[in-house]
């Protein structure tokens, strides 16, 4: 079933873990591994808790139970100073991008080597250029995030997270909402960094056919468990009826068109209170 | 019945904000200032806080010490004891108005500001990705900002009430034609340094601290939505206001003794 890859060393071991939000049951006994040097896609619909499992790798949240493990230190377990010290070596590519707006594209990319380093000005500048060339904008320095497009301020968050040569970087929905240029960019750039730097890349997403295209392995979660896992071409052949549905997109299937509602019939006659 | 409820659960909202403040206050002191790198940010945050916030200050100084001398020569002139002047708008200034009305201007230039601009880095999820950066945000933005407002009030106090009483002397002297050398030499009798003008610090030391406190912590707790931030903003001035008034009385009760 296209397991093979998950043989090899994993960077971050997920296991049993649960993650429940009030009384609602978020993830309910998860476990999955990211193999490392690869990239993994995670997909599902909006609302599973995507976001939520890549915050919780990164340490923003802890399981209510079980385990997360990146490059043997269990995240929930690790003390503040030594959480911030393992994150150095994550990178998470928010949705929104949360660029720092008061900084301008240099400034940002510049902020995670001049925290954590003590790199003299010129090989500060060396490295941003380096980063900023990766992604393509070494000629946007000077603009402020405000002026750059959305597919443009993600290459930036990009190259920011990217400035501190992370193990791990971990991408939200990085094709939302970009036009079909900017998509082709990222995908050929989230593929080509991961090869590059030797990354281990997760791209969290509900876009089919890009994530399919660049991932080598894809977990498909769905009310809070694993539903399909598989290289993408072994998903496209899985009968499980959930995660036909969603690999081939089709409207109506175990997931419902319709939201739970009262019988439309009996909801037009109805009055309107 | 119900009025009873509402109270009792407004009572247990109080008391749980007011403790998730503290607990917020606490862990922000608790983040050791690394002197290299903190330095600039504190000066950086001082000049956003503070300098800026001096021409409000100053245009309010001024305005407030021309009608303090206005209303104080009116009333002083009837007992044929006009120059007393100086003394009446330096008492009044250094005690009472200029620790609060600047507290009050403060909370509304500078603490506003400082919820809106920490709410929205919240909103747009740059506290979080600091965090993942492994920046600590309570360091990096609440604490310099957290300081620099503490450090800034009672400056800004000190430049208010010396702006205000040029603004009495003004209107008394230049204007309403007090003795020059009355109006300096009784109010040099009568304004003790000691009593007088540290009180009005301690005052303003006290306000500082409080709107500091308000405003970081009204903008690190704002809920992430454009509604949330502009609430945030408000409720910061509301309470920031209300703080200062309230604690102006208890203060000055327990200050009034060394009069
Ligand atoms: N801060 C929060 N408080 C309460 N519930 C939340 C919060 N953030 C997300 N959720 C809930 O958790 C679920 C998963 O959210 P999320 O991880 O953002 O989903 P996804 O990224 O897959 O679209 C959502 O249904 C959402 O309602
Ligand atoms: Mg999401």
């Amino acid at each position: 079933m296209g397991t093979s890859l998950i043989k090899t060393d994993a960077l971050v071991k997920i296991r049993n873990m649960s993650f429940c939000r009030g009384k609602r049951v978020i993830f309910d006994d998860v476990s999955l591994d990211i193999p490392r040097g690869k990239v993994v896609g995670i997909m599902g619909p909006s609302g599973t808790g995507k976001t939520t499992l890549l915050r919780l790798i990164g340490g923003q949240l802890k399981p209510t139970s079980g385990t997360i493990e990146m490059d043997g230190n269990v995240i929930h377990r690790l003390s503040r100073r030594d959480l911030y010290k393992v994150r150095k070596n994550m990178g998470l590519l928010f949705q929104t991008s949360a660029l720092f707006t008061n900084l301008t594209v240099y400034e940002n990319v510049a902020f995670p080597l001049r925290e954590h380093t003590q790199l003299s000005e010129s090989m500060i500048r060396d490295l941003v250029l380096m980063k900023l060339q990766a992604v393509g904008l070494r000629g946007a320095r000077d603009l402020m995030p405000s002026h750059l497009s959305g597919g443009m301020s993600r290459r930036v968050a990009l190259a920011r997270a990217i400035a501190l040569d992370p193990t791990l970087i971990m991408y939200d929905e990085p094709f939302t909402g970009q036009d079909p240029i900017s998509m082709g960019i990222l995908v050929k750039l989230i593929r080509h960094l991961n090869d590059a730097l030797g990354m281990t890349s997760i791209v969290v997403s509900h876009d089919v056919p890009e994530t399919a295209s660049i991932a080598d392995y894809i977990y498909v979660i769905s009310g809070g468990k694993v539903v399909g896992q598989g290289t993408p071409e072994y998903l496209q052949q899985d009968e499980n009826p959930y995660v036909k549905q969603f690999i081939h997109g089709l409207p109506d299937g175990v997931v419902p068109f319709h939201y739970p509602a009262v019988d439309f019939g009996q909801d037009m006659l109805g009055e309107a209170s | 019945m119900k009025n009873v409820r509402s109270i009792g659960r407004l009572g247990v909202d109080v008391f749980s904000e007011v403790g998730a403040a503290s607990q917020f206050l606490f862990r922000t002191l608790c983040r050791m200032p690394r002197f290299k790198k903190s330095f600039p940010l504190l000066v950086y945050e001082i000049f956003s806080v503070g300098v800026l916030s001096l021409p409000i200050i100053m245009v309010s100084g001024i305005f407030i010490g021309m009608v303090v001398g206005l209303q104080g020569y009116n009333i002083l002139v009837k007992f044929s004891a006009s120059e007393e002047l100086g003394q009446l708008v330096a008492l009044s200034v250094v005690r009472e108005l200029g620790p609060v009305v600047t507290a009050l201007l403060f909370a509304g230039r500078a603490g506003s500001a400082l919820t809106a601009e920490i709410g929205l880095m919240k909103t747009t999820e740059q506290l979080s990705s600091m965090e993942m950066m492994g920046v600590d945000p309570l360091w990096r933005i609440i604490s310099p900002r957290f300081w620099a407002s503490f450090i800034s009030m009672p400056i800004l106090t000190l430049i208010f009430c010396a702006v205000a009483i040029v603004g009495g002397y003004l209107v008394g002297v230049a204007w309403l034609g007090v003795d020059s050398g009355a109006f300096w030499s009784n109010m040099n009798a009568s304004v003790d340094f000691h009593v007088d003008v540290m009180n009005g610090l301690t005052k303003s030391v006290v306000f500082g601290m409080i709107i500091a406190w308000i405003a970081v912590y009204q903008g690190h707790a704002t809920v992430p939505t454009a509604e949330g931030v502009g609430r945030a903003t408000t409720r910061t001035v509301v309470y920031s206001s209300l703080a200062v008034l309230g604690l102006d009385f208890v203060l000055t009760v327990v200050m009034m003794g060394g009069w």
